[in-house]
């Protein structure tokens, strides 16, 4: 997704090696994925509910 | 001594036959911070590097080269950046890419390579009309 498109940017983020980082994310399972630092989900999922949340993430504004 | 058996080697060098364009792995370290961490992840990239000549190498230290830093986006180490010929792809790794992660970067090199991205026509129209910015972030472990 972030070779298709110049807005999306994608960091792995290897949660041992980054517990700080994990624990703000509250890292319980992996793979966990976080968009925009507010859409949210773990597993993998299909492609099709990967874009859902893309799209979740940028369609509705930042709850105040 | 070397991180990857020749089998890795093998498997690599057949999954990089399909690339066309150059890549640039630019790499983020910081001795005082992650020395271990960090060195283990520049001898992974350098040994990914010598598998195509299509793949260079570049080794940044976060702490000196603050506006490259600044300019990725990176603030931690060890830290990856796969970059293609003509830009930034926005593809990052944070930590060494073992394991799983290992194939990850591999199928990374290969789709910055490519430009080709293995997506469904719906998601690369859907992915083309985006409004703002976005920030994916995936925490993984090697196994």
């Amino acid at each position: 997704m972030a070779v298709a498109s110049d807005r999306v940017r994608s960091t792995t983020i290897e949660a041992t090696e980054f517990p700080e980082l994990s624990r703000a994310y509250q890292v319980m399972g992996v793979p966990k994925v976080v968009i925009n630092d507010r859409v949210q989900f773990e597993g993998a999922v299909p492609e099709k509910d990967f874009l859902g949340a893309v799209l979740q993430a940028v369609t509705h504004p930042r709850p105040r | 001594m070397s991180i990857l058996t020749e089998r890795d080697r093998a498997a690599v060098r057949k999954e990089f036959e399909k690339l066309t364009g150059p890549v640039k792995l630019v790499v983020f370290s910081q001795e005082l911070l992650a020395g271990d961490l960090c060195r283990q992840n520049e001898a992974l990239v350098r040994e990914v590097a010598e598998l195509s000549d299509k793949i260079t190498v570049e080794i940044l230290n976060l702490a000196l080269d603050r506006e490259r830093a600044a300019k990725y986006g990176v603030d931690q180490v060890p830290a990856i950046v796969v970059e293609g010929a003509d830009a930034d792809d926005g593809i990052r790794f944070y930590g060494i890419p073992s394991g799983y992660e290992f194939s990850n970067l591999i199928d990374s090199i290969v789709v910055v390579s490519t430009g080709e991205p293995a997506l469904s026509e719906e998601t690369l129209s859907a992915l083309r009309t985006l409004a703002a910015d976005v920030d994916i972030k995936v925490f993984s472990t090697p196994t």
